[in-house]
């Protein structure tokens, strides 16, 4: 495994952000205290539709949207995979997630798998590791800076839109 | 390549150009383009739903401004940035933020071990008013990084410095007290007010928590009262048992674990959320807005401030009046060097003591000369200041508690200003002479 830095250009992750719809949470938890269930709860009110992928929780509601046992049973298209995962866990749902012909591949922060990033890249997928799309989304729009975090972003625009809720 | 972006192209901005505009973009709704004074109490709701998801954290956003402001906030991210930090939570004061930052980490029958030169207040604070939430203090020589060590125990949740020690001219090699708290698994708090992000970032050499008192050079003008937690976003809170209120459920938020939920920025989430909310030293809006004015300029005033500051310095120590000058700049400091390892923009600082031959009685007369220089118990305003530490900041201790402070009877501390330099020099030489006087009688 190649164990350099990660870098993301902010260019890149605003795309992924302005140009995805539905994305698939593996992992997704019911419990409202988890991780998982903060980011699903953002990504909704941020006008995504966020799938919960997870067995226990099959055919049962998560924030008003159906889990699945697996990507594969999910029946519209996804176009980004979030996982929520253990590293070990991670290959196996980076290979459904180029089965089904998502478009980007996002793990969490803590979760890096280099051989699985490069083997959804060879498939034409974009990946993202060890980041969080609540937190990127929080930051690039300027929200994560309401908390006295440390955005990195310098601009002089006024407009920190990246997406505008239900137009797609 | 896994990860792989145009990393070579990217350009981190400069000091200068954080300064003026982190944190503080345009207003997206009004256009503003200065960051506003949002002189509010509280924010509506989108809904019931919008609300519970602000009250249970799973949302960013306002409530009411005892837990955050957009004006303070602004401020908040400004300093982050100046820093390299991850996130910040501004207090009342310097003590205030002291105060969130040991709330935190602290549990009664704990303790920290500080470094015993430290600003009067925050040993008098320390000693007495956290003991009655049984914290509990070591005070250390800083200039023996081992002292740290040896005063750790199972019970030990942090050490404490000013890296540049006010008063005293004291530079403390925190590279070596790093190490020593990173073998313990505690976090390194450093208290920065005097050296500011411009001269010297503690998170560079492995400080954890940097404190910053805002009323001083970061705001700059002696107009406003602020304090400042700032997080590097890098300690493993998780690596020992010793942080519970970070690591396991908290029951004041319905079992939420902070360092799991927000990770780097889990101990500022936990001072604002827990901290702030439940002892209330809200820094206010107007004043935020003040020290943010203020940091715009922190590059050009501090590279005045250290100029000025070492030519008194210089010419101080050649007067026959003084006995010695501790400011760090100069080649006769035991702490010359490191003063230019760490400061290397401008070693020492601005604020540094002096003895005088004259003792207590012509330290009195002095301050009582001045005519350009401020008898007040400030530093870091543009303009330039005088105390006299052990018949004000430091009158509470005792006198070997004040010597070893280094504010002993004829001790006088100087926080340089931006005036002309020939006035300042002036106006000295006239304070002494007639220190030198009464001295005499």
């Amino acid at each position: 495994m190649t164990m350099g830095a990660l870098f993301y250009p902010d260019w890149l992750i605003r795309r992924i952000l302005r140009e995805v719809d539905v994305i698939a949470m593996v992992g997704a938890s019911a419990n409202w205290i988890r991780p998982s269930y903060f980011a699903m709860k953002y990504l909704q009110e941020k006008g995504y539709r966020v799938i919960p992928v997870n067995p226990r929780e099959a055919g049962k509601e998560i924030i008003g949207g159906t889990a699945y046992a697996k990507l594969s049973d999910i029946p519209v298209k996804v176009d980004m995979v979030d996982i929520f995962r253990r590293i070990e866990d991670v290959p196996p749902v980076v290979d459904e997630a180029i089965a089904i012909g998502a478009k980007i591949v996002w793990m969490q922060i803590g979760i890096r798998h280099d051989g699985a990033a490069r083997k959804a890249e060879a498939a034409g997928l974009t990946v993202i590791m060890d980041r969080c799309p609540k937190i990127e989304f929080g930051r690039l729009s300027g929200e994560l800076g309401w908390s006295g975090i440390n955005t990195g972003v310098i601009t002089s625009r006024r407009s920190k839109v990246i997406r505008r809720a239900g137009t797609r | 390549m896994a990860g792989a972006g145009d990393e070579t192209k990217f350009r981190p901005p400069g000091f200068a150009t954080l300064a003026v505009h982190a944190g503080a973009s345009p207003d997206p709704t009004t256009g503003a383009r200065n960051v506003p004074i949002y002189q509010t109490t509280s924010y509506v709701f989108d809904s019931v739903d919008h609300a519970a998801s602000l009250f249970n954290l799973q949302t960013f956003g306002y409530i009411y401004s005892r837990l955050g402001n957009p004006t303070v906030s602004a401020l908040e991210e400004k300093v982050s940035a100046l820093e390299g930090g991850r996130g910040a939570v501004a207090a009342a004061s310097g003590h205030a933020a002291q105060l969130l930052a040991f709330y935190v980490l602290m549990d009664p029958g704990s303790n920290f071990v500080a470094a015993k030169n430290l600003y009067g207040g925050s040993i008098t604070q320390f000693t007495h008013t956290f003991k009655k939430f049984d914290w509990n203090v070591r005070f250390v020589d800083p200039t023996k990084p081992e002292e740290f060590e040896a005063a750790i125990d199972g019970d030990t949740r942090a050490l404490f410095c000013e890296n540049l020690a006010n008063p005293g001219g004291i530079v403390v090699d925190i590279e070596r007290v790093s190490a020593i708290a990173k073998k313990a698994g505690i976090p390194l708090i450093v208290d920065s007010t005097m050296a500011t992000p411009y001269l010297w970032r503690p998170f560079e050499h492995g400080a954890d928590i940097v404190i910053h008192s805002m009323t001083k050079f970061l705001s700059g003008h002696g107009t406003a009262m602020g304090g400042i937690v700032v997080e590097s976003g890098r300690f493993d809170w998780a690596q020992n048992d010793k942080f519970a209120s970070l690591t396991q459920p908290d029951p004041a938020y319905h079992g939420l674990t902070f360092y799991e939920t927000f990770g780097d920025f889990g101990f500022s989430t936990k001072a604002r959320a827990v901290a702030l909310r439940d002892l209330g030293p809200t820094l206010a809006p107007m004043n935020a807005f003040l020290i943010l004015t203020g940091i715009e300029t922190l590059p050009l005033r501090i590279q005045r401030h250290v100029a000025n500051a070492t030519a008194v310095a210089e010419w101080l120590e050649k007067h026959p009046a003084v006995a010695w000058v501790s400011h760090a700049g100069l080649k006769s400091s035991p702490f010359h060097a490191l003063a230019k390892k760490y400061m290397p923009k401008g070693p020492g600082g601005s604020v540094f003591t002096i003895g005088l031959k004259g003792g207590f009685k012509a330290g009195v007369a002095a301050v009582e000369g001045v005519e350009l220089f401020s008898h007040l118990a400030n530093i870091g305003d543009t303009r330039s200041l005088i105390i006299h530490p052990a018949s004000t900041t430091h009158r509470q201790l005792t006198e070997a508690q004040q010597i070893a402070a280094g504010a002993g009877p004829d001790v006088l501390r100087l926080s340089i200003g931006i005036e002309d330099i020939d006035d300042i020099i002036a106006d000295l030489d006239q304070a002494l002479a007639h220190g030198l006087n009464r001295a005499a009688e």
